[in-house]
């Protein structure tokens, strides 16, 4: 029964089911570490899931659909970044509004794509690496998105250790009115910040319907981009971090799904629920440590700036 | 260049006024979106808030707009104590679902029994479900910091996913045939809530989101708890001093917000939907989160506000059926209401000025 | 003249800037020379800030003419002026606690070279200017004076020409002031003109060559203030002569307050511990605590308040523990306190003056009735400390933020005043408070005792704890020292108290001893 899941078969879909998690995840991280909580993830992945289907459905090209996606996932995020930063709108009401906005429009756009079949994203040729045995099939025979994605953790992380531009970013997410007093432009770092962002989650949510299902459907990001922010907490804002939790939480999906699949007895619904659940469990585990909390979370998480020099 | 400068005192007119300027907006927004779906702006704006009201059908559409209203009123006046205080109740779609299935199956174990005592243990169920599933967010917070913002929303998953479990299974009708879905609670009598005048839209769940409104009007203005609220709200750390228990507040914020929903689903599931099924939950607890902003977080606005959205619920599905508008699109409308009214908020504590920025002395 | 003439650094020419409602700078002329250290004197709101923004290129001026070695010099923005050579270190400190020493400057900086240099950089200019600084240390874990000394080090690594200080000394202890008059004695023979702003006048004639005064906005002197007595520039400075308090000799009662080994963690990770405190408040008695920012007083006043709660026994009011008591159990039974911040703890910012007298006052003026609020007993209330303590405001309606920092602070005192209570703390009562409204806040300090209760002033300013305290306790790195009668007391002992210096060698603070008494007395 349990025996019958093939567990080169599970790490290899864990790849791919996490890659959407890990992009919006990332993109939110940076937009944290600047200050920002745009708890409008899931809204701009959804978006970025249709715009991307749509896009390359009408061109062939699944670069542009992931192109179109990320565009997409960008605008929804200068929407908020105009309201939180320039009309400074309390920032957990316009992140939901954004959610909510972007369900609703998305199942709007998306009207008449069901159930079509987007062109095939490329399998990234890695020559001699992708025939080793168990681990070929395992780890490097897939898209190149997900090696894309990879690639962005560790930019990601080198841009904001590393760069000048990076130590500014984290400035204004510790003190923005500090970063002010120099002379650091607020509003134009954490607008770029929140584009960013935006453009990433829009990124998973094009992989979702483009490669991972590969399908529209109206709400098929179920929650991911919810599990996203989750990820950013159990993280404490490090992007190694990230990149364990998606995938971690991909691993236990893809897990309840072959668990489903090879009949446990165990009835439908309450696997489908354990990956929200185990995401509650991170979470408190994380949120109990109140120091490291504290020592890690962007210190103007949430709060408005308001320049009154 | 034009620049924002903080006013001394919110201001009492730009507060009132801003509701109706993003409704206004929004009319004119949506009017561009149903023109770019190909269909007649005026006309379908008409459908929408015109025709429920006064139109054709008007005499079947009135009281639905009681009955659409009535659990977006009576969730929205529990999350608005919570979003004063700055505690976010995002799972309030969540606690309705748990709330209905505690309520129907209270129902379902008494049944075939034709007894007073029914409904009101319905409604006792109903409101303990709700808060129990509130509680949870509320216990982690208190006890280990966790954000009730997910956990409260992961919890919605978890309900849906628990409300399909109940459909398919413990709650399901035996005579059914086989169909998900449990015995339909409008033809159990003594479960039913009925609608107390005839074909007025008025049910339990009507008259509880009345009374709600006058309840939270009077403790929010008057009740030293409204007081504590409010501070928690603005200036947190002036709470404290103060002597408000952060503890305390947030489990009855959340508790009361979660029992309020619970109710909803309760008054729902026995009355205008009738049974326990996979689709049951219509995401009236997500709505009620732009009902309480759009009613600015005030007993009597709200009370407007889940009118007017009640309104665009009605309007809408007017639409569907004379103007083939999806049903995507009003939802769209929704959201963009929502965002206008944020927008335009900066307006009661921010005055525009155009010259050359300046510095402070 | 006693010194050769110098070469002129800066000249400024009838400077004005006016704002709606008050005329900031009013044709403000004067001259700072190379290698100068110039005085900025004045009262607070004189004009002081906002001259020295035009100079850093942060305001515009209306009118007037500034001139850098001989060229026009008009800066419009900071990174400008920085780039001709002006350097400014403010008052609040623009630095990132979760960041390290390195990345503060770096950020502070236009073209910052690349890390390890600039540690290396670090390293060495601190220990040259005799202000040790390790670049790898996260700035939150840093003392006040050593995070002054980050921003300092940020100034000289631009290698100004002109150095400007805005009330450098506030948060530092005595012998911490003694070695940054070092380090400015250093700068100054190396050629970099100083402008240091302060209303502190025994340090402004210990340390600088020339004064130019300030008064509502105009020049009123310019003079060389080490031939002035302090007395004469004060006048100078305010004009009239001011009044002291009056203060009734004190015969202290009974013991009412009594805290016995109070410590405490604090919530924060950047804050401070409370360790082992232990102190007897009679009634009748001011007692002051003094001691530099970031040393437990927020903490200690959270402890009094009932924000953080304790061990019963820690803390006991007539006898009662009340240690492990909230804030409004405290109240009933008599203990009220004043926090530092007044927009955002001690007030709420976008509340109205009913609904802040409400905020403190319920229980111990009555006005909760069944758990229902009695507004028109509270406004009654707000008018009635309105009156009393002669805060200028259209009326109870308005928000609190509308009112000017002094009338605030007047308000928040006087709602706690009113309340009459048995044990009053206050955390800082008059900083950034127009001198009128300091003097009355004092004065109603000084009644409350006379009629009995027993207060506690926490306080940054130790002229104002010498003027209405009967005893002092230092406070340092969250241990209190033992009070002593504030009779007799010399600045010297009270940096002692203090604790000297953070993060220094020995061999550092004998070297400061040794210069301020360079007659070698021990």
């Amino acid at each position: 029964m349990i025996g019958s899941i093939d567990p080169v078969l599970l790490v290899a879909s864990l790849m791919i089911a996490s890659t959407p998690i890990l992009l919006a995840a990332i993109g939110e991280m940076v937009a944290e570490k600047a200050g920002v909580l745009n708890l409008g993830v899931e809204g701009m992945m959804i978006v970025g899931a249709i715009c991307g289907f749509i896009a390359a459905v009408n061109t062939g090209s699944p670069m542009a659909g992931f192109l179109g996606g990320a565009l997409a996932g960008a605008a929804m995020a200068a929407l908020f970044a105009l309201l939180t930063q320039v009309f400074q709108s309390n920032q957990v009401a316009t992140g939901l509004a954004l959610t909510l906005f972007g369900l609703g429009l998305s199942s709007l756009i998306g009207q008449g794509y069901n159930g079509i079949r987007p062109p095939a994203t490329a399998r990234l040729d890695l020559g001699p690496l992708s025939d080793i045995p168990v681990l070929g099939r395992m780890l490097f025979s897939h898209d190149w998105m997900v090696y894309a994605s990879l690639g962005l953790v560790a930019a990601v992380w080198a841009f904001l250790r590393f760069t000048r531009a990076g130590l500014i970013l984290r400035a204004v997410g510790e003190s923005h009115d500090a970063a002010h007093a120099l002379g650091y432009r607020v509003v134009r770092i954490r607008v770029l910040a929140l584009m960013f962002g935006g453009a990433c989650a829009g990124l998973g949510g094009a992989y979702l319907s483009l490669v991972r299902v590969p399908q529209w459907t109206e709400g098929m990001t179920a929650g991911a981009g919810w599990i996203a922010l989750a990820i950013v907490v159990f993280a404490s804002w490090k992007a190694g971090r990230v990149l364990l939790g998606a995938y971690l939480f991909g691993g236990v999906t893809v897990l309840q799904l072959n668990l489903q699949a090879a009949g446990v007895a165990i009835p439908v619904q309450y696997l489908s629920m354990a990956p929200y659940l185990i995401t509650i469990l991170v979470l408190v585990v994380i949120s109990a440590d109140r120091s490291r909390v504290a020592l890690n979370a962007p210190a103007m998480l949430g709060r408005n700036f308001h320049a009154s020099r | 260049m034009i620049r924002l400068e903080r006013r001394p005192t919110p201001s009492r007119f730009w507060t009132g006024a801003t509701p109706v300027l993003a409704v206004i907006a929004t009319m004119i927004a949506g009017g561009l979106l149903f023109a770019a779906l190909g269909k007649n702006p005026a006309e379908a704006i008409r459908t929408i808030f015109w025709d429920p009201l006064f139109g054709q059908f008007a005499s079947y559409s009135r009281p639905q707009l009681l009955v659409k209203a009535a659990p977006l009123i009576l969730i929205a006046v529990g999350l608005s104590f919570g979003f004063r205080a700055g505690i976010w109740n995002i799972g309030a779609e969540g606690q309705y679902i748990i709330g209905a299935i505690c309520g129907a199956a209270v129902a379902l174990a008494f049944y075939p029994m034709d007894a007073v005592i029914v409904f009101p243990l319905m409604v006792l169920a109903g409101a303990a479900g709700g808060l129990a599933w509130a509680m949870i967010p509320a216990v982690l917070k208190i006890r280990f910091n966790t954000s009730e913002i997910l956990v409260s929303l992961m919890l919605v998953y978890v309900a849906g996913h628990i409300l399909s479990a109940m459909a398919f299974g413990a709650l399901r009708n035996p005579e059914g045939m086989g169909f998900p879905g449990s015995r339909n609670l409008q033809q159990y009598p003594a479960a039913h809530n009925a609608e107390l005048i005839a074909n007025s839209g008025l049910h339990w769940g009507t008259v509880t989101a009345f009374l709600a409104v006058i309840a939270a009007y009077v403790l929010m203005q008057r009740h030293i708890l409204g007081f504590q609220i409010r501070v928690a709200g603005e200036a947190p750390r002036a709470a404290r001093f103060a002597g408000v228990n952060p503890a305390r507040l947030t489990a009855i914020c959340l508790g009361t917000s979660g029992a309020l929903a619970g109710l909803a689903g309760l008054f729902e599931v026995a009355g205008p939907s009738g049974q326990i099924t996979p689709d049951f939950a219509s995401g009236y607890g997500f709505t009620a989160i732009i009902v309480a902003f759009l009613g600015r977080l005030n007993p009597l606005g709200i009370l407007a506000a889940g009118l007017l959205m009640a309104l665009t619920y009605i309007g809408g599905e007017l639409a569907q059926l004379t103007l083939a508008l999806p049903a995507a699109a009003i939802q769209a409308f929704q959201g963009m209401l929502l965002f206008f009214l944020l927008a335009f908020d900066m307006l009661s504590n921010f005055r525009i000025r155009i010259g050359r920025p300046e510095g402070a002395q | 003249m006693t010194e050769p003439a110098r070469e002129t650094l800066l000249t400024i020419e009838g400077l004005t800037k006016a704002y709606p409602g008050v005329v900031a700078n009013d044709d403000v002329s004067f001259a700072i020379g190379r290698g100068e250290v110039h005085a900025l004197l004045g009262e607070n709101g004189a004009g002081k800030s906002t001259l020295v923004k035009m100079i850093y290129g942060l305001v515009r001026p209306d009118a007037g003419r500034m001139a850098l070695r001989g060229a026009p010099f008009a800066p419009p923005q900071p990174s400008a002026a920085r780039a001709a050579g002006v350097a400014m270190v403010f008052q609040h400190f623009s630095l990132f606690e979760a960041l390290s020493v390195a990345e503060n400057v770096a950020l502070g900086m236009e073209q910052a070279p690349k890390p390890r240099d600039l540690a290396a950089r670090i390293a060495r200019v601190s220990e040259d200017y005799g202000l040790p600084l390790d670049p790898y240390r996260l700035v939150g874990d840093l003392s006040a004076g050593e995070r002054q000394r980050v921003e300092i080090i940020r100034c000289l690594l631009q290698d100004p020409r002109l150095l400007i200080m805005d009330e450098p000394t506030s948060v530092l202890t005595p012998q911490e002031v003694a070695i940054l008059f070092d380090t400015l004695r250093k700068l100054a023979a190396e050629g970099t003109a100083i402008l240091y702003i302060s209303h502190k006048l025994e340090e402004i004639r210990a340390l600088c060559d020339a004064a130019t005064i300030l008064r509502r906005g105009k020049v009123v002197a310019t003079c060389n203030p080490r031939e002035q007595t302090a007395r004469d520039l004060a006048e100078m400075m305010v004009g009239t002569t001011l009044a002291t308090p009056s203060r009734a000799e004190a015969t202290p009662g009974a013991a009412v307050l009594d805290i016995a080994g109070l410590s405490v963690t604090p919530a924060n990770p950047f804050g401070t511990a409370l360790r082992d405190i232990t102190l007897t408040l009679r009634a009748g008695e001011v007692l002051g605590i003094g001691g530099v920012a970031g040393n437990g007083q927020d903490e200690l006043l959270a402890a009094l308040s009932g924000e953080a709660r304790t061990e019963p026994g820690a803390i006991r009011l007539k006898g009662k523990p009340v240690g492990d008591a909230g804030p409004n159990a405290r109240r009933a039974l008599g203990l009220l306190c004043a926090p530092e911040e007044r927009l955002g703890h001690a007030a709420a910012p976008d509340m109205t003056l009913i609904e802040n007298a409400t905020l403190t006052a319920t229980i111990r003026k009555g006005l909760l009735s069944g758990g229902f609020v009695r507004w028109p007993a509270a406004r009654r209330f707000a008018e009635e400390i309105i009156t009393a303590f002669d805060v200028r405001t259209p009326g109870p309606e308005v928000a609190a933020r509308a009112l000017s920092g002094g009338n605030l602070q007047k308000f928040v005192i006087g709602r706690e005043v009113l309340q009459a209570p048995e044990v009053l703390v206050v955390n800082q009562p008059t900083w950034g408070v127009d001198a009128a409204a300091a003097a009355a806040i004092r004065q109603a300090i000084l009644d409350l005792a006379a009629e009995g209760a027993a207060v506690i002033v926490i306080s940054q300013d130790l002229d104002e704890i010498m003027e209405v305290a009967d005893r002092f306790a230092a406070l340092n790195a969250g241990r209190l020292s033992a009070p002593v009668p504030t009779q007799g007391l010399t600045l010297e002992r009270i940096g002692l108290m203090l604790g000297g210096a953070h993060g220094m060698h020995e061999a550092d603070l004998d070297e400061a001893h040794r210069h301020s008494h360079p007659e070698g007395a021990a």
